[in-house]
């Protein structure tokens, strides 16, 4: 059944007008939420990104496979990312990673044909995980402070470098926390989560929008 | 909260985890043969020491993997973390290595 799940045709034209992001009703509130200035924080979503589960332990042929249908090299330790802007594939465990694309820039049929079909199959896999999670970016000033509230990764940058990605909770909330640059951070909460993020999100911010209190 | 330092990501948050009860015990190796009180030996008996234990902890939040920790369970000290498939290492300290050495080991007996 995954054959057929990983060669669904390209989204067509007609489909992509219906499709809704889990949490494109909040796009007024976050634009409204959002802050301005020395204290400022910003909150949007950046939705229907590609994204493939990949499992396969690096140094194995399937991870050199992997590798070759990617064209990116596998991250090796936690918080590595790897790849050019765009495409980069994000470290989850040793044998498990998330590769994170521009929407409709993947085919995802193409990466699981390299790990071969039937008994030669190599193992691991590729898998289309495009609406398991979406992405919120949290961005600005306030930003690290923002989610220092109920973060349970240390978010200082000796510790949390620009560039790389973590998987963690956000409260209750588990998500992939991806720290694009130092004032920026992309949120990954599984679909079903994004709207209680959201809001415990919005919660948050909303203390920036007024004066800070000596 | 502890600080528990996952062997893949590091040290993290307590919350993050889910503790697995006792490390090493292993399925019997013909468990048909087992007797009643055997079987339930395995299934149900555990250490509980004041002192070093070896326990099994999964990092839920982060990488999802598990591992084995040694824990003083009266200091709430991890002494050590190390994979599931490695031995349990020696205690850190020669008062620790003397406390294992009359602790009574293993849960199927």
């Amino acid at each position: 059944m995954a054959e057929n799940t990983l060669q669904a045709p390209a989204v067509s034209q007609e489909v992509a007008a219906l499709r809704t992001s889990p949490v494109a009703h909040l796009a007024d509130e976050m634009a409204a939420a959002s802050v301005e200035g020395d204290r400022g924080v910003a909150l949007r979503e950046i939705p229907f990104l590609a994204q493939v589960g990949v499992r396969a332990l690096p140094g194995t042929p399937s991870a050199a496979a992997v590798e070759a249908a990617l064209g990116t090299s596998l991250p090796r330790r936690s918080g590595e990312v790897t790849g050019p802007a765009g495409r980069q594939v994000l470290w989850i465990s040793p044998d498990e990673f998330l590769l994170v694309a521009d929407p409709d820039s993947v085919d995802i049929a193409a990466g699981a044909a390299a790990l071969g079909t039937g008994e030669e199959a190599l193992p691991g896999s590729i898998m289309d995980l495009s609406a398991n999670r979406t992405t919120l970016e949290l961005s600005g000033p306030s930003a690290r402070a923002v989610l220092e509230k109920g973060c349970h990764y240390d978010l200082h940058p000796s510790i949390f470098a620009a560039g790389t990605a973590v998987s963690t909770q956000l409260g209750p909330v588990p998500i992939l926390l991806w720290k694009t640059d130092e004032t920026t951070f992309r949120l990954l909460p599984r679909a079903s989560f994004a709207d209680y993020t959201v809001h415990w999100l919005l919660d948050a911010m909303s203390e920036f929008s007024a004066p800070e209190v000596p | 909260m502890l600080l528990i330092d996952c062997p893949n990501c590091g040290p993290r948050d307590e919350t993050e985890y889910h503790y697995g009860g006792q490390a090493h015990v292993a399925y019997p190796e013909e468990p048909s043969t087992l007797t009643d009180s055997e079987w339930s030996r395995f299934l149900f008996y555990r250490q509980n020491p004041k002192g070093i234990f070896a326990e099994r902890w999964n990092h839920a939040a982060g990488c999802r993997k598990w591992f084995n920790a040694l824990r003083d369970t009266a200091t709430y000290e991890i002494q050590a973390v190390y994979q599931m498939d490695e031995p349990r290492p020696d205690a850190v300290s020669p008062e620790l290595a003397q406390a294992q050495h009359h602790a009574p080991e293993g849960g199927a007996q």
